[in-house]
């Protein structure tokens, strides 16, 4: 079976996220009131292979935590879709 | 001899030139040693210097660690023997997990290259065994990624083992603790944003980076630390 994994990576909670609160600070200036919580962090997407769909989770929970994350300072959500079989 | 050293290139790496022109010009035997490599030729100790290793392509210092010659770095480092990463290489070593911690994005989102004043706060690392406690050094910055970021409990340990080893008078980045550099708890593996390598000589501007290159140098008499 083929996936879509979508890797939603962003700051840990509790880490300060600059990118983040100037947004948060710009925003108002457009008349964006009561905005809040902006978080910035970063998408990675790709395709797998794998038997099906926990084997194909936990395939991407391992990258995360080998390569794609910085478990220190970020924190990551996993999104996984299941592709149309190859012809 | 002088103490020889190994300062590892990585495609990105740029300042190690620099770093084996400092050590070089006090005595020591710089080696520069590719990252395709495997083995650190018998080094006394190794930097890993400044610049953009592997590009910082994906985060800063994050692809280095799987480079051949890091398992020798490391093998290096769990022997006892001296090693520093400055900048660039600071932030490969929290990457490697040979230090703890990792290195954020500047607070005010700026790359922040100037002198800043640096206050020695622990003299039980290879890199500051020579400096007077309490000594301020000025050192120069050059960072994007360069604000010191680690949990309570790892911030309580650093405290309690005495391992911050630098830390900036006017914090620049908006590092925790105002931290500028760490050490392992055996106090031979060092990492720190200001690169000591470009305040060595009085027409760089400063010479105060030298006591800190001198204690690296004589690091190797006393390893394992």
């Amino acid at each position: 079976m083929r996936f879509e994994a979508r890797i939603e990576v962003t700051h840990r909670a509790g880490v300060l996220d600059p990118q983040g609160a100037t947004v948060e600070r710009t925003l108002p200036m457009l008349g964006y009131d009561g905005v809040r919580d902006v978080r910035i962090g970063k998408c990675i997407r790709l395709t797998l292979d794998a038997d099906d769909r926990a084997a194909a989770r936990a395939a991407v929970e391992e990258m995360c935590e080998r390569l794609l994350v910085n478990p220190v300072i970020e924190a990551y959500e996993i999104e996984l879709t299941e592709l149309a079989p190859v012809s | 001899m002088g103490a020889r050293v190994a300062v590892v290139v990585f495609p990105g790496t740029n300042c190690e030139l620099d770093v084996a022109a400092a050590l070089e010009a006090l005595g020591g035997t710089p080696e520069l040693v590719f990252h395709t490599e495997t083995d650190l030729r018998g080094a006394d100790a190794v930097v890993l210097p400044g610049g953009f290793a592997h590009g910082d392509y994906l985060r800063a210092g994050a692809l280095a660690r799987f480079s051949p010659i890091m398992a020798a770095v490391a093998e290096h480092a769990a022997a006892g023997g001296p090693l520093v990463g400055i900048c660039n290489g600071f932030q490969i070593l929290t990457e490697a997990g040979l230090l703890p911690g990792a290195l954020q994005q500047n607070t005010g989102l700026k790359f922040l290259c100037r002198t800043v004043e640096c206050r020695v706060e622990s003299t039980r690392s290879a890199l500051t065994r020579g400096a007077p406690a309490g000594a301020v050094l000025r050192l120069p910055i050059n960072h994007f990624e360069g604000a010191y970021r680690c949990d309570a409990p790892t911030l309580e340990r650093l405290h309690a083992e005495d391992r911050v080893v630098l830390r900036y008078v006017d914090n620049p980045n908006g590092s925790v603790d105002a931290i500028a550099g760490v050490t392992n708890d055996a106090g031979n593996v060092v990492g720190l944003m200001p690169h000591p390598e470009r305040a060595s000589d009085a027409l760089l501007g400063s010479t105060d980076g030298i006591v800190l290159l001198e204690s690296l140098l004589d690091a190797r008499d006393r390893a394992p630390v």
